[in-house]
């Protein structure tokens, strides 16, 4: 498989990806590495390893990164209701301590936690290891025992060595800057936001039945937004609620009525002061450029 | 577009490596590994077709963002021409070394009491002029010490003064809860790993009962202390106040900036104050001289942020913020240094000062990168700091 076939095939999904991406993915897939993406919020990164996993007719394991997550969430935990159930009804039956331990640490009172999930699949899965900047650096380093050798150490049961190699895609938006082991460990690519033609196709690959002159207007107010100085820049998905929510109105013209598209804004602008950065004028004067 | 044209008995392995050691002149984290994944790479691709090596190389290649965005040109600039060679230069250095060596010295700084060229001003309530033996006296006149203007302190017991209250902050910043638990002998939780483990000993009942706390985390701090000319006259009690925080903690790193980045923790610690002297007063060429804060950052940034800054980590800056430096120069470095998920505190002396307002242009461009900006003209205002740096 090429790496335009796979950007083909891709697009057939409903992603449109850039040269760069759909390059890095494909090696990512054929060498076997991880795929680091960073780029600004809402540019499609998670939506990329969902598309993949569709793709490839496989599961997608997500594991979402936040401050404080340790190894008993992300890879493992033993069952210890359980277990303690199990210790105090083989007591009451009488059955010799040693085989009550050789069996409450066995697979049946074994949590998996996604990553060992991932690495327990027949079938090899697309492993999403979301904003992993938010994780601190101690997580980081499990992760990097993880993705060299893709096996897992449990202490009472042994190693756990991968089946099948997971495709990882990490993402990062960039909170905190990510350590240089774990940067050559992967690939790399950034995403940003879309150009204006790519973004076109975006949108009627999710809403075939919009008017292409519609569409141009819609491409065009949001591309406009993104070059205003905000706080919070609309991405792709804003940019789809956005055109469900004209379509949903029944607006075949942006220009045509301003107050009713000043309040469809609320799809695009998420913070108070972005709401008071674009007033009434501002938008039509957006529209106006981009009719 | 030219091909470059390499000897015809080099082969491809030795190319890519010649482009790897291309890329680290350049600034990119291109090393062994990576020349191995890019020939992987070029392997699951079609090698001959140029864009789809460009595309392949920089998903390899560029570790991050800037990488990412400078590719183009470094890919252009060893395979499609000879000649050019480094874009960026190795840094500001060679500029600077031919500044003239400024004659003030911080020798002359530490070591003259009467405050030679340093501008005396009255304390706040006259209190400090006052002579007398009583101890009453004494006490309003340690008081004194601690509202009066920096400026106006050079005795050995103010410079001291001012070294305790850099300890006692040093000591409120060090210690920061971690959000991840651990095992302990008392916590708010409990740890149901352990207990399973220890009731199989006692045919399955918890009966230890283990726990789990947050441990506390040592925060460490990156003191960056402004000695132009404009911060002369704070020099020496901001040098004591540094030479507090390097004692207080081992971890902490302090460093001078003028025309020049210079770090200083190791002569702080020299436990020989003679020899940290002469130290110092080696290390400071350019001390007195003009400010280059935005470049003074990126070096920073460039050099040892890597190393010392996450995001357990407080930088204090202590600086006026008058820059020969672009503003958005300065306004850009910080919020790369924010990146690496620390805090970073700004003193600035002049706040002090009634109708300050932050306009020079440097100092407006840091303010939204700041977790604190706070004032730093008086003894007081910097002891003033503890409970907000505690909250951080």
């Amino acid at each position: 498989m090429s790496w335009k076939t796979l950007k083909d095939d891709l697009a057939n999904h409903g992603y449109v990806a850039s040269d760069d991406l759909a390059m890095a993915l494909h090696l990512a897939v054929t060498i076997g590495k991880p795929l680091l993406l960073e780029g600004a919020a809402g540019v499609g990164k998670t939506q990329l390893a969902k598309t993949l996993a569709e793709l490839f007719d496989t599961r997608l394991i997500r594991l979402q990164c936040y401050e404080g997550l340790d190894a008993a969430s992300a890879i493992y935990e033993w069952n210890y209701q359980r277990q303690l159930l199990a210790i105090r009804a083989a007591t009451e039956s009488g059955a010799p301590g040693e085989n009550i331990e050789d069996r409450i640490f066995s697979e049946k009172y074994l949590l998996a936690r996604p990553l060992l999930e991932a690495i327990r699949q027949d079938k090899a899965p697309v492993l999403l290891l979301d904003e992993v900047d938010r994780a601190d650096e101690e997580f980081e380093a499990y992760l990097l025992e993880l993705l060299s050798d893709f096996q897992v150490t449990i202490p009472e049961l042994g190693t756990i060595t991968a089946q099948t190699r997971p495709h990882v895609i990490l993402t990062s938006n960039g909170t905190r800057d990510l350590s240089d082991a774990l940067r050559r460990r992967c690939l790399y690519s950034y995403v940003d936001y879309p150009d204006r033609a790519t973004e076109l196709a975006i949108l009627a690959s999710h809403k075939p039945g919009l008017e292409a002159r519609l569409c141009e207007q819609i491409v065009g107010v949001v591309q406009a937004l993104r070059r205003e100085d905000l706080e919070k820049k609309p991405g792709v998905a804003e940019m789809l609620d956005w055109a469900a929510a004209i379509a949903g109105l029944g607006i075949n013209d942006l220009a045509a009525d301003p107050v009713e598209l000043q309040a469809t804004l609320v799809c695009l602008l998420k913070t108070q002061a972005d709401r008071a950065a674009v007033p009434l004028e501002v938008q039509q004067r957006l529209v106006g450029k981009a009719a | 577009m030219r091909v470059t044209r390499f000897p015809d008995r080099q082969t491809i392995t030795e190319r890519m490596a010649g482009f790897m050691a291309h890329l680290r002149l350049n600034g990119l984290d291109a090393g062994m590994a990576q020349g191995e994944t890019a020939l992987a790479a070029l392997g699951a691709i079609d090698a001959t077709d140029r864009e789809q090596v460009r595309l392949a190389l920089k998903s390899v290649c560029a570790h991050g963002a800037e990488g990412f965005r400078a590719f183009d040109d470094l890919f252009d600039s060893y395979w499609l021409s000879h000649g050019r060679r480094r874009e960026r230069s190795a840094g500001m250095h060679d500029a600077e070394r031919r500044l003239p060596r400024a004659t003030s010295s911080i020798r002359e700084m530490m070591e003259s009491r009467t405050g030679g060229g340093v501008p005396h001003v009255p304390d706040a309530d006259g209190e400090g002029e006052s002579e007398g033996d009583t101890g009453r006296l004494l006490a309003s006149r340690i008081e004194a010490v601690r509202r009066s203007d920096l400026r106006g302190l050079t005795t050995p017991e103010e410079l001291a003064e001012a070294e305790a209250v850099a300890r006692q902050i040093a000591r409120s910043l060090r210690d920061r809860r971690s959000r991840r638990r651990k095992a302990a002998r008392r916590g708010a939780l409990l740890d149901l790993r352990r207990i399973a483990r220890r009731s199989v000993a006692h045919g399955g009942d918890p009966v230890e009962l283990l726990r789990r706390r947050r441990p506390d985390r040592p925060v460490n701090i990156v003191a960056i202390c402004d000695v132009s000319g404009s911060m002369t006259v704070y020099a020496r009690v901001f040098l004591a106040f540094l030479q507090g925080l390097v004692s207080a903690d081992s971890r902490t790193d302090a460093f001078l900036l003028h025309t020049r980045l210079v770090r200083i923790s190791d002569a702080l610690r020299d436990s020989d104050t003679l020899r940290a002297v002469e130290r110092l007063s080696l290390m400071a060429t350019g001390f007195g001289g003009g400010t280059k804060i935005g470049a003074n950052l990126k070096a920073f940034n460039d050099q040892y942020a890597r190393g010392m800054v996450t995001g357990r980590t407080v930088v204090l800056i202590l600086s006026d913020g008058y820059d020969t430096d672009p503003p958005e120069l300065i306004g850009g470095e910080l919020a790369r240094l924010k990146r690496r998920g620390c805090k970073v505190v700004w003193l600035n002396p002049l706040k002090g000062w009634s109708g300050y307002e932050p306009v020079a242009r440097g100092m407006a461009a840091a303010l939204p990168h700041l977790d604190l900006f706070a004032a730093a003209n008086t003894l007081d205002s910097l002891a003033a700091l503890e409970p907000h740096l505690q909250k951080m």
